[in-house]
């Protein structure tokens, strides 16, 4: 397994370079550096001195992949790519262009992100797998067939809409939680009550439709039938055995985005007013902050394979029949 | 025989999922007995404070004076920052009048050779403004780590290594803190920062033209810098500059170029407010850049606030400095002030709110939900939620919505010192130029830009048409009959009406495109208009603008592109027609009359002038008019100019936007005051009012908790039934 892991590991090393050359390249299509700098400068009375100076101090005033000017591999190292990404595999973010440390940032926010990501998944889980198993008790009743409209229904909303609604019911009708905001420490409860509701409310569908397949697909199996025989409990049965049998395609989806739960909601996090590193994203994307949206990128690949690794590491623990070699 | 059992152990009666459920209703419990409304985003030890709510969209990018430049980083920095001379709150048109200086400073002239001129002296004769500025003893910062002492008298925190900032994480960290009295040398050293080769500070390419040895300043700053390591901290009290000097304790000499009548101007803002050279020295200590500790987040100033937390991911706090010098409230105003209440507290000293707690709120609908709620006391009005705002009546007239009314709510309008205009590019062979043709196309597109429509669908009526680059408010904008931009306008009993759309087809005719033809060779008129857009909004605004073009029958092509290559493309002078906006600097008709002055057009010059327009006559006014004084005779001039403007038509005046702001009735002193930033100490509530509104307003509503609960219920009692029936079936097959 040790060699899996090693392997896995420089697997990435290639991977993170791709992603990170897709950014930069996607990032410098949209903005040159020259719109960096006057975002940073202002609109009013900016010289064109005062665009060049500013690149030169951070380090934009080079090519930006390839330094026709530069001899033999100061080609590829004398540019904006190299010098802006090389620091990024030894997670260094530096300071983001308007000046403030991003690690130091990242290290701020995470929480609050994570103050809603992981309530949200675990009782998002429970909520989820409870119906779903509820649906495939019921298999070909009018419980069923309800459960599943209401999935197709629930699947079929924007989850902007959620927001709003559970925002104008909750907070402004009837006047139960803060519409937004948040507190550091016990008193985040309060705020992020409703976020974590909707969260777990607006995944129902989606969520409920494919653990209720699942657990369809293996309730027909013949060791469901023999326990059934034997009289099993009908619960023990589904909790207990077709629940264990079906946990690897659900942590196909679960431990895949465990370590994402840092990276937060765009949407939830910017309606919310929860200061995580969703909103941090936007918001350096609308600020045009390269260094920012550098970073999170290269974060956000590094957890999702991170993720992937995890998951086929999970696999084993479920099902011993399967060996990571 | 009956298996024998052995009984269960005994355990905790309630189930895991009980127990969170027990825990939740706990905390809702708790939350209600805290006699807050269980909506309230604050904390119940905040109740009845006299703290003031507001909210924030963005971080500010930079809170050092050198820097900051934005209108949402003047919120804060206007209140920290003490520049030497201030805007009157109350009266108008805007008037300066000092803050921390002893009296209004009055320039001196210079010739070349040094020698005093008479004040009349021709602007020509003159090489230099002398302003010499005298600063109150008394004035004293606000406590600052950096000012802190040790018991040797040493300061405490200007030799930190990285070790002694381990457990350092904000200001806060720093268990001492002291004061200074303000003196001269801070506003020395501040105009010095402007030239700072690590700052970029905004205006330093303006400052440069003016501000008498600045630019080579900044080549010796830049030198010497270059010779320090990355962490050295450059001393500027080292490199002395000739045009701003010391003179003694309480007052210094700023030396600019020329005349500069509206450099008094500049005065009243934060790039020239003081900044201590400990506060450079603390923070750019190693580590301190690490943690986000630096004058661009933690301002030190003397202003009768100062901010205490910065955290712009989620909260920054404003609390009264301590230190705070004292001023009272202005005993008088404009007419009509008194009547709306704004001379009730004249006299009072400053300011009346104690802290001021911005929060982060990234999106509109829950910032104005929030202050529906009473949760903030102020509010702008986003087209969102116009309609639930504002009602507008069949005259025109704009009012509160019922519902607001009901609350209390009072709304001020205010026309803002900005203007939007499209512009025609002057050098461009079809549009532009001094030819009759040129010109009687370019009033023909000035009658059928409908911006009277623009404004009520776009803006939702917050606007007033522009008929001249000047915004009321500003010296030289003329009311009524005698305002109305004749080319474009007739004015009637009602005011004044656009010409009829046939009038605009008339000058078309008559310049030789006659139904949008060119009478020469046939072909269809077709126009260029450079733009930025490209979103969904953009789109709408574009389709009306071509459909204004349509009535003349020009076919207008719109080029979208990004704002980097729409800005070069206006620097190579190769843009057609395009769209712009100015917001003023400073409340003076020379900072809206310069974005047509010939030396600064921006073809290659990078000026401000954006139409490239270039008329002898306009520009002879301009130089002979930024000098002046206002009055009747400056007012001649400029009505000559805007004539002139007007005739030769290289924009289509726009609109002067109108801001609307919403304030609860708790809220006084609510003036709006477009120049001024540093307003908040005027601003007064009663918090007791708010505590009683907040809670008529946000009673919980318990029925829906039952209803979820019965639904719940209604949800589980038949799946628990059919489940129980299902368990006996299975049991009743298997006995049969």
């Amino acid at each position: 397994m040790f060699a899996y892991i090693i392997r896995r590991t420089l697997y990435a090393i290639p991977i993170l370079i791709g992603v990170n050359m897709i950014t930069f390249v996607l990032f410098f299509v949209v903005n040159s550096p020259d719109d960096v700098a006057r975002m940073n400068l202002g609109m009013k009375h900016v010289t064109p001195e005062a665009i060049e100076k500013w690149k030169a101090d951070h380090g934009y005033d080079q090519p930006l992949l390839y330094n026709a000017d530069a001899p033999g591999v100061e080609r590829l190292t004398d540019t904006i790519f190299f010098e802006k990404s090389v620091k990024l595999f030894a997670f260094e973010f530096g300071s983001s262009d308007a000046g403030r440390d991003i690690g130091a940032d990242i290290s701020e926010r995470m929480w609050p992100s994570l103050a809603i990501a992981v309530p949200t998944l675990l009782l998002g889980l429970l909520v989820h797998v409870s119906f779903a198993m509820l649906l495939a008790f019921f298999r070909g009743t009018y419980l069923d067939l309800s459960g599943v409209i209401l999935c197709v229904v629930l699947m079929s909303i924007s989850g902007l809409f959620y927001i709003i609604a559970g925002q104008y019911l909750f907070s402004k009708l009837f006047h139960l939680v803060p519409v937004s905001g948040y507190e550091p420490g016990w008193q985040a409860w309060r705020f992020v009550l409703l976020p974590v509701l909707i969260g777990v409310f607006s995944g129902l569908g989606a969520s409920g439709r494919w653990y209720r397949t699942i657990f369809l697909e293996e309730i027909n199996r013949d060791y469901v039938r023999t326990a059934r025989a034997k009289g099993l409990p009908e619960l023990r049965l589904l909790f207990r055995h077709v629940l264990k049998n079906a946990m690897v395609p659900i942590l196909t989806g679960v431990v895949v985005i465990l370590p994402l739960l840092f990276m937060g909601s765009l949407i939830m996090e910017s309606f919310f007013g929860i200061p995580g590193l969703g909103s941090y994203t936007i918001e350096a994307i609308q600020k045009q902050d390269f260094a920012i949206v550098r970073a999170m990128v290269f974060l956000g690949s590094v957890l999702y394979i991170i993720g992937l690794l995890l998951t086929d590491l999970s696999y084993t623990l479920v099902d011993p029949r399967i060996r990571l070699s | 025989m009956p298996e024998m059992r052995a009984p269960e152990p005994l355990s905790n009666p309630l189930n895991p999922v009980a127990r969170w459920i027990l825990f939740i209703l706990a905390g809702v419990v708790l939350a209600a007995c805290n006699d807050q409304p269980w909506n309230s985003p604050y904390p119940p030890d905040q109740a009845g404070a006299n703290i003031l709510y507001s909210s924030f969209n963005a971080r500010p990018k930079h809170l050092d004076p050198a820097q900051s430049y934005s209108a949402n980083e003047a919120v804060f920095t206007g209140q920290i920052y003490e520049p030497p001379l201030q805007y009157h709150f109350l009266k108008r048109p805007y008037q300066l009048e000092p803050l921390t200086v002893t009296e209004m400073p009055r320039p001196y002239y210079l010739d070349a050779e040094g020698r005093r001129l008479a004040d009349d002296t021709a602007v020509e004769d003159i090489a230099f403004s002398v302003y010499d500025i005298s600063i109150r003893p008394g004035i004293r910062y606000q406590p600052h780590p950096a000012f802190a002492r040790d018991g040797q008298g040493e300061y405490a925190y200007h030799r930190l290594d990285a070790a002694a900032l381990d457990d350092v994480e904000n200001l806060d960290d720093f268990p001492l803190s002291g004061s200074r009295e303000l003196i001269a040398a801070d506003y020395v050293y501040q105009v010095k920062r402007l030239a700072h080769p690590r700052l970029h500070s905004p205006i330093f390419g303006l400052m440069a033209d003016y501000i008498a040895g600045l630019k080579d300043y900044a080549v010796t700053l830049r030198e010497a810098d270059k010779a320090l390591p990355e962490a050295r901290v450059l001393d500027l009290n080292q490199y002395p500059l000739s045009g701003a000097q010391v003179l003694d304790r309480y007052r210094y000499r700023i030396t600019v170029r020329g005349k500069y009548p509206q450099f008094q101007y500049w005065l009243a803002m934060p790039f020239f407010a003081p900044v201590p050279w400990e506060a450079d020295v603390f923070y750019s200590q190693p580590g301190m850049k690490e943690r986000n500790i630096s004058l661009d987040w933690y301002p030190v100033g003397t202003g009768p606030y100062m901010l205490t937390v910065n955290n712009p991911n989620r909260q920054m706090v404003l609390e009264r400095n301590p230190n705070f010098h004292g001023e009272r409230y202005p005993d008088s105003g404009e007419a009509g002030d008194a009547e709306a209440g704004y001379l009730d507290d004249a006299g009072r000293e400053l300011p009346f709110i104690d802290k001021v707690i911005y929060s982060l709120e990234k999106e509109a609908i829950p910032t104005w939900n929030k202050f529906l709620q009473g949760y903030y006391d102020a509010s702008g009005i986003s087209s969102d939620s116009f309609d639930q705002a504002i009602q507008v009546g069949g005259g025109g007239d704009i009012s509160l919505t019922p519902d607001l009314k009901a609350r209390g709510v009072h709304l001020n309008t205010a026309v803002s010192t900005s203007v939007y205009y499209m512009g025609f590019n002057m050098l461009d062979p079809v549009v532009g130029g001094d030819s009759e043709r040129a010109r009687l196309l370019r009033r023909a597109i000035a009658i059928a830009m409908d911006y009277e429509e623009y404004i009520s669908i776009f803006a939702n009526g917050r606007g007033i048409p522009a008929q001249s680059p000047l915004p009321p408010e500003i010296f030289g904008f003329r009311e009524g009959q005698a305002g109305i931009n004749n080319y474009v306008y007739a004015w009637t009993e009602r005011g004044p009406q656009r010409k009829p759309i046939a009038e605009a087809r008339r000058l078309l005719a008559e310049a030789g495109y006659p139904d949008g033809r060119d009478i020469k060779t046939g072909k269809p008129l077709v126009l260029y208009l450079d733009a930025t857009g490209g979103g969904p909004d953009d789109s709408a605004r574009q389709n009306w603008i071509r459909k204004q073009f349509d009535k003349l029958d020009i076919q207008l092509q719109i080029r979208n592109t990004d704002y980097n290559r729409f800005q070069d493309k206006m620097l190579k002078g190769r843009a057609q027609i395009f769209q712009w906006g100015w917001n003023a600097d400073y409340p003076d008709p020379e900072n809206f009359l310069f974005l047509l002055y010939g030396k600064n057009i921006k073809f290659k010059h990078n000026g401000e002038n954006a139409a490239n327009y270039k008329n002898p006559e306009y520009d002879r006014l301009f130089e002979q008019m930024k000098n002046m004084e206002n009055g009747p005779q400056r007012q001649q001039i400029i009505d000559r100019m805007i004539e002139i403007l007007r005739h030769d038509a290289p924009w289509v005046f726009g609109f002067h936007p109108k801001q609307f702001v919403l304030y609860h009735a708790w809220y006084f002193n609510a003036k709006s005051n477009l120049m001024a930033n540093n307003t908040l100490k005027y601003r007064r509530i009663d918090p007791q009012l708010r505590e009683q509104r907040r809670h008529e307003w946000n009673q919980p509503v318990l029925w829906p908790l039952g209803l979820v609960a019965l639904l719940l219920v209604l949800m589980v009692v038949p799946a628990v039934v059919s489940y129980r029936r299902h368990e006996n079936r299975r049991v009743q097959t298997v006995q049969s």
